[in-house]
């Protein structure tokens, strides 16, 4: 009898735990600066009601790393674009800051992108790339390897608070259609979609992880998990493979399409680069 | 040297004196712990921060021994008492020999 009685305690607690609503979650303020981290959805996103950032679903003291500079590890990895910043690259003898001076001018860029520039879809890591390639005669990075997601966390971090806003009109449009038809569409060996998770299910438990939107205002993120900083398309492939699914090129054309409607999804959440997941 | 390695410290830049500050120190650090095998099927040498040390004007505020089982970018913080102006010293010691130094000053008032 006793024992059935702790059994049913024990229930009644687990319960309670399994329940972590969005609700409970005091607002995301960065010396000083308020974040967006719930808003109206935009009509686009038909089926969400609101928009959440991930941060939310993230525990206390996850939560709490991204409150402060200095505890966010991620700026281990801003600290080092900084040095790859004024770093002296390729045939012109020219680095970023050659051309750009100050970085902060790229206030507002991360809001924006991906965008679409004649036909192709533009992120901006095909921008760090160009640039490279063409103003300073060096070799491009690896798409999404660590020393293009340092650099694009530098300049993401400039657009930190500001709301995301990317174009899904004209030009875009086709391509945001694309994004929208695989993130509905099922692969993989558990035949999931994106949707399936992450509109259908966030805010509930998958096994010991909290389901968050999969909103990606706060990408290049640090990812306690690994130690890194991890760019959209990484995170993209990780999902991928959960569902058994061939993931994917990183920084192919799937990607990009997706990656602009995922952004599109969550139109008004501030940026949060770098922000501090699980 | 280790590669990527860089030192971060958040000092106050003013204390009253006799105040007790919170000092947070972060160095990025591969932390290599010497138990992992590399491609080759070979240990991979260890290679961490094996000794952390902060000084005040000359006298020693904390000395840490690190052991391999310490994490990746190692963070520590701690807290000491500024009896006077002066410079906190911080200094990481490499397994390899290197040497990691950073110094932060501090004003009464």
């Amino acid at each position: 009898m006793k024992t059935l009685k702790v059994l049913v305690s024990t229930a009644c607690f687990v319960g309670m735990a399994v329940s972590t609503h969005a609700e409970e979650s005091a607002a995301l303020s960065i010396d000083g600066q308020e974040f967006t981290i719930q808003t109206a959805a935009p009509a686009h996103a038909e089926n969400l009601d609101e928009v959440t950032s991930g941060w939310i679903y993230r525990a206390k003291e996850t939560q709490a790393l991204q409150l402060d500079d200095f505890d966010n590890p991620g700026f281990v990895f801003v600290d080092q674009a900084i040095d790859l910043w004024n770093e002296v690259e390729g045939s012109e003898g020219k680095a970023c800051a050659s051309c750009h001076e100050d970085v902060g001018q790229f206030a507002g860029l991360r809001t924006t992108l991906p965008r679409v520039e004649d036909g192709k879809v533009v992120t901006m890591e095909d921008l760090v790339n160009t640039c490279r390639t063409d103003h300073m005669g060096a070799e491009p990075w690896k798409y999404s390897g660590s020393q293009i997601i340092a650099m694009t966390a530098l300049i993401g971090l400039q657009s930190r608070g500001m709301p995301m806003n990317v174009a899904i009109d004209g030009e875009a449009a086709e391509f945001w259609e694309q994004g929208r038809e695989l993130y509905y569409t099922r692969v993989g060996q558990l035949d999931m979609a994106c949707s399936n998770c992450h509109e259908d299910n966030y805010d509930t438990m998958i096994r010991a992880d909290h389901l968050s939107q999969g909103q990606t205002n706060g990408f290049p993120t640090y990812r306690l998990k690994n130690a890194k900083l991890n760019s959209t398309h990484a995170r993209f492939k990780g999902c991928m493979k959960n569902i058994r699914a061939e993931p994917y090129k990183v920084g192919g054309e799937e990607f990009k399409s997706l990656e602009l409607y995922i952004a599109s999804r969550g139109q008004g959440l501030s940026v949060e680069t770098p922000s501090v997941r699980n | 040297m280790a590669s990527g390695v860089k030192p971060r410290v958040k000092v106050p830049k003013t204390a009253a004196a006799g105040d007790i500050i919170t000092i947070k120190t972060l160095i990025s650090h591969k932390m290599e712990s010497g138990q992992r095998k590399g491609d080759d099927g070979n240990l991979i040498p260890r290679s961490i921060i094996n000794r952390f040390t902060a000084d005040f004007n000359g006298q020693n505020v904390i000395d840490v021994t690190v052991e391999p089982a310490v994490s990746t970018n190692p963070y520590f913080e701690f807290e000491a008492m500024v009896p006077e102006a002066g410079e906190f010293k911080f200094t990481w010691y490499d397994d390899d020999g290197s040497v990691y130094e950073t110094a932060k000053k501090i004003a009464i008032g």
